[in-house]
């Protein structure tokens, strides 16, 4: 096993995670593909732990850190769009268009 | 170390990191580009998983156990019970994603991101070889997270209560003849 072939894998998922961020137009679904970034990263960051035979396990430690925290992202995101679907009737992105100036 | 094509197609590992990760990657598009916003979610609950049996390959058992247990576990069925109440039509449908006039430069711009990241990935290390390893013991995995990396940890626990108190008071209905 290489160190290229898992970093790749990452890489391709993170891709595939930023080309939703931005074309998706429900908010649940553009939360999802947050979530495929940060699974890229976590396994970039396990890979890499792997790699270098840390001591220390940083990338792993990071990695479980940042599963904590997209799982308080994810409630809060919830939490946002509900409130959002009750005061405006839609989870479309493009039609929370107030601010725009 | 190196190793050339031929070798690492020789390699058992790597059939089973193939056979993990093309589904893996398959579902991750399916993820970002299913018409079906059910099955655009449960598209993401394989791409985990293949991301949790990727950890086990690289000697993280607890990382990957704890993906299984608080992505697939609890984040899937936050987005569920997301979908479900936002009412979001579940048939088949084509309003989930924008026009392709949006998705063919998003697409350009993922596909250069790729190559850029592959580019240096594989200028960086070519195929640099992962030397032998254990996985790694959660006793070891406890152990250090309650020495070193003990504030992270503690900073986390509060991140955590954080969100739970903005996710009760953001979701919580505020009607005026309610209050007491």
């Amino acid at each position: 096993m290489t160190i290229t072939q898992f970093v790749l894998v990452a890489t391709a998922l993170f891709s595939l995670g930023l080309y939703g961020v931005i074309t998706r137009r429900n908010a649940v679904l553009v939360l999802a593909s947050v979530e495929l970034m940060l699974a890229a990263v976590n396994l970039n960051m396990v890979s890499f732990d792997t790699y270098l035979q840390d001591q220390l396990h940083a990338g792993q430690m990071m990695s479980l850190f940042i599963i904590a925290l997209a799982a308080a992202e994810v409630g809060i995101g919830i939490a946002i769009i509900l409130m959002i679907y009750r005061n405006l009737h839609t989870a479309d992105v493009d039609e929370l268009n107030r601010m725009k100036g | 170390m190196t190793v050339s094509v031929a070798d690492w197609f020789s390699e058992a590992a790597n059939w089973a990191f193939l056979i993990i990760a093309l589904p893996t990657l398959f579902a991750g598009w399916r993820t970002v580009s299913a018409n079906n916003i059910v099955r655009a979610v449960l598209y993401l609950v394989v791409a985990l998983a293949g991301t949790a049996a990727l950890f086990f390959m690289l000697g993280a058992p607890f990382v990957g156990w704890t993906v299984v247990l608080v992505y697939i576990g609890a984040v899937i069925i936050l987005f569920l019970i997301g979908i479900m109440i936002t009412r979001a039509p579940l048939g088949v449908e084509t309003e989930l994603s924008h026009p392709a006039k949006v998705r063919i430069p998003v697409g350009l711009l993922s596909v250069v991101l790729f190559g850029v990241i592959a580019y240096a990935t594989v200028d960086s290390f070519s195929n640099t070889m992962l030397e032998p390893f254990e996985p790694t013991a959660t006793a070891d995995l406890s152990n250090l997270l309650y020495s070193r990396w003990v504030i992270p940890f503690e900073v986390v626990s509060l991140v955590l209560l954080a969100a739970l108190i903005g996710g009760i008071t953001l979701a919580r209905r505020d009607d005026p003849e309610d209050r007491r």
